[in-house]
């Protein structure tokens, strides 16, 4: 059924936009960010209060709600994040779920609680038959634009100067910075673009994943499960942690409804069992 | 110095009041006990403001008692509203505990009214079994299973022979799918599937797409209020609407509260509930105004009713114990009391201690700009039938 892998790409892609960020922050930086999606929902927000109230047309706020994740991101990465990157764990955790419970409680006081939605433009409703596939319009833009993040990321990690000095103050800090590379920058650039990105997706997944003051806490299960699946050690892992996901997702709640909300979690264990590296991981970095 | 002063003044008043005779007036202490932060929090806003607004129309003084009304928050957690009861009962020493934004919060109070005697008044919560958990509980919102019956009945008598039914795997969920499928299978229509959705579920496509592909004659849904408008999203963006399946259900999908969020592809929905904010009565149009006057930024919905009515129970116990707070007394005197409701006639079951009420039959409609559900059939006296069922 072609339709249900549409839908199941697209849901994919959608979570791979969002929790990239996070495997970053995760994998590379060795940082427990839980408040990741609380960056989602910013942007989601973003782009909401630019289309609605401001009647910014919506392919607009699309990056207007990158920069302002990134912003913010940015911002909470110098002021409070950098205080948390050599303590253990458990301080991480509980750090950023009390930002999580801070911006949901922000949220709720000055926009409701209530479900938000972006008003789309009327052609980006709906959906067609493409030799006798039903797709989603909205569903295709969301695979459009996740395939070019995708690649733009790949691009940019593999072929860029920027991208070197990344990999290189993952691999190791030490020699990374005695060689001059100002890792503290890199690693600040890379969260806020994590954070832009999962802006971008919470204001692309609107539509789909519904925008409310616990969407951090609502998907943060899911943005993990990616992320350990996927391993994150590259940016494919992933990705394709993510679409396996989302059509495994979208396929078990189609065939079997009444299981279907198991199946990720089975696929999780599966994965997480047989390699707790996670899938896609290339030999060990921590 | 001036501390003194005040600690004499305040002394010498202590006193006074001390010395008064036993005349003053005595309170009777109301605790609500709402969500009124969290994912459900617009419940108790609605909550909120018809118990003011109540109070507000109709005095603070009944059978010679003032009326204080204490109102917590339990952000929709269970273990909350448990612990906030027996605080309320034990230290504030209220008289009727009220509210109950969800299912799972009014059965884990159900024991601690028991154990109390205090007279319990469900404003929200509509899974059936609720009321006989404990028999100080009184119910003054709905039972899904009036709503789910209604929509069968109408269904069934409107060319609808194969429905779908879509609800959420927790209890009333449940009854909302129980209670349609046996009335409609009863009518003589066919249910081609019945799909239960996991509570918490980002995406409602693989079972639209389901949906679609079974090609029933209509989707029987319900859904926690608020997670309606994803789903009728989703409906349209799948094209169910244009491919002649019709979307029917119970009314908390189309919410008075947010309705207008959904947008327009809620027009054209069909659903069965016992209020609407478009209810044509000359007393529901003066509830609503004033309602909006005291909080313009919501619109009143069901549970607002709930609120609204279960105040006026208790006032109206009162009046009839004379001020007398005892928990039997009281829930003696709410058995049978009859009344005319913003929702229209309403009375409470001698036997049930369940609401007795009118069904309506509406479709989502625009007006002025706004979306309401516009009742075009009713259902008068519909008791809740999963407990008649049991007799």
């Amino acid at each position: 059924m072609l339709t249900i892998l549409f839908d199941g790409i697209a849901y994919g892609m959608l979570l791979f936009v969002i929790s990239c960020g996070l495997a970053v922050t995760l994998g590379l930086m060795n940082f427990v960010n839980l408040a990741h999606g609380a960056f989602a929902m910013l942007g989601g927000y973003c782009a909401y209060v630019l289309v609605n109230f401001y009647g910014v047309p919506f392919f607009a706020s699309l990056p207007v709600a990158f920069l302002f994740a990134a912003m913010i991101g940015l911002v909470a990465e110098r002021s409070l994040y950098v205080h948390f990157y050599n303590r253990s764990h458990l301080e991480q955790v509980l750090f950023t779920i009390g930002l999580v419970f801070m911006t949901s409680a922000l949220v709720d006081y000055f926009l409701g609680s209530q479900q938000r939605f972006i008003n789309l433009p009327s052609y980006l409703q709906g959906r067609f038959d493409f030799f006798g596939v039903g797709i989603g319009k909205y569903r295709l833009l969301i695979i459009l634009v996740c395939a070019l993040i995708v690649i733009v990321l790949q691009l940019i990690l593999g072929h860029t100067r920027f991208g070197s000095r990344l990999r290189a103050a993952v691999d190791d800090q030490r020699v990374a910075r005695g060689l001059g590379i100002n890792v503290n920058r890199v690693f600040a650039l890379t969260f806020a673009a994590g954070c832009g990105l999962a802006g971008l997706g919470g204001a692309l997944g609107a539509e789909i994943l519904s925008l409310e003051p616990h969407f951090p806490l609502k998907f943060m299960i899911y943005f993990l499960i990616v992320v350990s699946v996927g391993g994150t050690s590259s940016i494919t892992g992933p990705f394709l942690a993510s679409i396996l996901l989302g059509i495994g997702d979208v396929a078990g709640k189609y065939y079997a409804p009444r299981f279907g909300g198991f199946v990720i979690y089975t696929i999780m264990i599966v994965v997480l069992v047989l390699r707790p590296q996670g899938l896609f991981t290339r030999g060990t970095s921590k | 110095m001036l501390r003194k002063s005040f600690l004499a003044a305040l002394a010498a008043t202590a006193l006074a009041v001390g010395t008064l005779p036993a005349a003053a007036q005595e309170t009777v202490k109301i605790g609500i006990i709402t969500p009124l932060t969290g994912p459900f929090a617009s419940t108790g806003k609605q909550h909120e403001t018809a118990a003011r607004l109540y109070m507000q129309q109709h005095g603070t003084t009944v059978a010679g008692k003032k009326i204080e009304l204490i109102i917590r928050d339990d952000a929709g957690r269970a273990e909350n509203t448990a612990r906030i009861a027996s605080e309320l009962i034990q230290n504030d020493k209220v008289s009727f505990i009220a509210g109950f934004g969800l299912t799972p919060l009014a059965m884990a109070t159900a024991p601690i009214a028991t154990n109390a005697k205090v007279p319990m008044i469900v404003m929200m919560a509509g899974t059936s079994i609720i009321t006989e958990r404990s028999p100080y509980i009184v119910r003054t919102s709905f039972t899904l299973g009036q709503s789910a019956v209604i929509i069968a009945d109408w269904a069934a008598k409107n060319k609808v022979k194969k429905v779908v039914t879509l609800v959420t795997d927790y209890a009333p969920g449940h009854d909302a799918e129980k209670s349609f499928v046996d009335q409609f299978k009863s009518k003589g229509g066919e249910i081609v599937e019945s799909i239960r959705v996991p509570i918490q579920n980002p995406d409602y496509a693989p079972f639209l797409q389901r949906v679609l592909d079974a090609k029933p004659d209509a989707l029987y849904v319900f859904v926690p209020s608020g997670q309606g408008s994803i789903l009728m999203k989703q409906y349209v963006e799948r094209g169910l609407d244009k491919s002649g399946i019709r979307l029917i259900g119970t009314g908390d999908i189309t919410d008075d509260d947010i309705l207008n969020g959904f947008g327009d592809a809620a027009i054209g929905v069909i659903t069965a509930h016992m209020y609407s904010t478009a209810h044509p009565s000359a007393m529901n149009k003066e509830y609503v105004a004033a309602f909006k006057k005291l909080n313009p930024s919501l619109r009143p919905n069901f549970a607002s009713v709930g609120a609204y009515d279960g105040m006026h129970l208790i006032y109206e116990a009162l009046k009839k114990t004379n001020g007398k707070t005892d928990g039997d007394a009281l829930i003696a005197a709410m058995k049978g009391l009859k009344w005319e409701s913003p929702r229209g006639p309403i009375s409470i079951d001698p036997e049930t201690r369940d609401i007795v009420q009118t069904i309506y039959i509406r479709k989502v409609e625009k007006k002025d700009g706004e979306l309401y559900n516009v009742e075009f059939e009713s259902f008068p006296d519909v008791k809740d039938p999963v407990k008649a069922a049991k007799k």
